[in-house]
């Protein structure tokens, strides 16, 4: 069967996770959440110990630490001064920190941190894609669901709110859906990298688009490109999976920057 | 006795925030084809007024009724970030689902069909403005909002845009609540003007309203001798309750 090859099972959980990466991305991007979503991948990892220790599923146990450490930044925006960068570092290197204490802790278990850190191929099991694919489409479901209401809070809360679109509710369900694809990628691409699918393919695909759909889906194209084009170069060179990932990710956004330039060029020379 | 109830009614609606009243003991009801100004200086709570109404804010003391769904908003600022890409026909269906021939006729209420395609970021401030306002109507609201309309536009063009909301509330029918610094110019088809200093100084018609010890107070003299009456077509003038004479 094909997935007993662990890089059929690695590009197909890649590509799975790329699909729902670009959209997501976009709004990441688009709402200016950047370092929100690296607070939620860093408290992956307390995520990724408590589900050792508990011994459940680690997807699950990350989606859960995550969206609690979503939620408390919530409450903490409301309860204190503090700006909303502060708040996020002393969340993220908090919940990082207290997750490396605990690995240093249960030394009974065995663990592969570098793994966890940068993601590794070679962990990827059928029911990893399973959880995938199915947690995966659920999200783009919810997206696709919340979408109106999402954007139109994600281009002016205001009119959003007076023109009863719920921004609140959206804006909720979205902080949740972020930690679905964190939880989901966790193996794939890991903790400290996430962030880095979420945000450069649809960093690219800003210079070609004219639309918020269009950039959707440009975004799309663009993680599965990286996530392919990087799994080989980690097959063939040996690096680990996330960084080859994002590095290829990090290519195809060069080459639109001479592309946007060139087209800048042609639309000048036009003139 | 009214057969309709009021769009919009605040009772004695306040908003404190950090330590302070921003708006407080606010009255107001907007109804069906009325049109109200909101006037008052810098920071005297019109913008907060008008979140009150929209509930974007909710009132600390007093209450607010809102008895309409069909609601449009201009706010004052909108900043759009660079990383969306979003050109005016996507912006146009924001909050709503409207057809193509839909939108083109919306646009083309304000002079900007043309602009269609165009991203947002491309337009001048007149053009922008001129397009929030075309995505206002295609709503067909019963209750329209416009904070500050008239920044940025030059002032023919300020007329214009006075006549088009003329047109706009006998046309949808629907009640306007107007927001203006502009304590000079008040359109003179307002029903019902209300001025605000952190508390409501003073409402009713343009015409009591320049004749209110508080507004001339407020505002000075020559302030209160310029208030309304602006003459948006040239072949009647008018009497100083505003009704028209030939």
């Amino acid at each position: 069967m094909i997935f007993d090859d662990f890089f059929t099972r690695a590009l197909i959980a890649g590509i799975g996770i790329a699909i729902v990466a670009g959209p997501l991305g976009c709004f990441v991007i688009w709402r200016r959440l950047a370092y929100f979503g690296d607070t939620l991948a860093h408290s992956g990892l307390l995520g990724v110990t408590i589900g050792f220790i508990l011994n459940i599923d680690l997807s699950l146990s990350v989606f859960v630490i995550s969206g609690i450490i979503a939620l408390l930044l919530i409450v903490l925006q409301k309860k204190t001064k503090l700006a909303g960068d502060a708040l996020l570092g002393l969340l993220a290197h908090s919940s990082l920190a207290i997750g490396l204490v605990f690995i240093a802790i249960l030394t009974t278990i065995r663990f592969d941190l570098m793994g966890l850190l940068l993601g590794d191929i070679l962990s990827v099991t059928i029911s990893d894609i399973i959880i995938i694919w199915f947690g995966g489409s659920l999200i783009l479901l919810v997206l696709f669901y919340i979408w109106k209401s999402l954007f139109a809070a994600t281009v002016s809360y205001d009119l959003a709110k007076a023109e009863g679109m719920n921004p609140e509710i959206s804006n909720y369900i979205f902080t949740v859906i972020l930690a679905g694809i964190i939880a989901i990628s966790i193996k794939m691409i890991g903790v400290l990298l996430i962030t880095g699918l979420l945000l450069i393919p649809p960093a690219m695909s800003r210079n070609f688009s004219t639309s918020p759909i269009q950039m959707m889906l440009i975004s799309i194209i663009g993680g599965i490109l990286s996530v392919v084009i990087g799994l080989f170069c980690s097959l063939e060179f040996n690096t680990p999976s996330g960084p080859s990932i994002i590095v290829t990710s990090l290519m195809l956004f060069v080459m639109s920057l001479f592309f946007k330039k060139g087209m800048t060029i042609v639309q000048k020379s036009k003139i | 006795m009214k057969k309709n109830k009021p769009l919009v009614k605040l009772n004695n609606a306040g908003v404190y925030r950090d330590e302070k009243w921003l708006v407080k003991g606010v009255s107001l009801e907007i109804n069906k084809q009325e049109i109200v100004t909101l006037i008052g200086p810098n920071g005297s709570g019109k913008t907060t007024t008008g979140k009150l109404i929209l509930d974007i804010l909710k009132p600390d003391e007093g209450s607010v009724t809102l008895n309409t769904k069909k609601i449009s908003y201009i706010p004052q600022k909108i900043n759009i970030d660079w990383a969306i890409p979003l050109r005016v026909i996507d912006f146009m269906n924001i909050t709503s689902k409207l057809n193509k021939s839909k939108i083109v006729e919306s646009l083309g209420l304000t002079g900007v069909d043309h602009l269609i395609h165009k991203n947002l970021l491309n337009l001048s401030g007149g053009e922008f403005q001129r397009v929030m306002i075309a995505r206002a109507i295609a709503k067909k609201p019963e209750l329209l909002i416009l904070d500050e309309p008239v920044q940025g536009v030059d002032f023919n063009g300020e007329i214009k845009l006075y006549n088009l909301i003329k047109e706009i509330s006998d046309k949808l029918k629907c009640g306007i609540l107007l927001i203006s610094h502009d304590i000079h110019f008040v359109m003179s088809s307002t029903d019902h003007v209300i001025c605000l200093n952190g508390h409501v100084c003073c409402s009713g018609t343009p015409n009591d309203v320049a004749k209110n010890p508080a507004y001339i107070e407020l505002f000075g003299e020559t302030a209160a001798s310029a208030i309304s009456l602006y003459r948006h077509d040239h072949n009647h003038t008018h009497n100083e309750d505003g009704s028209i004479s030939k």
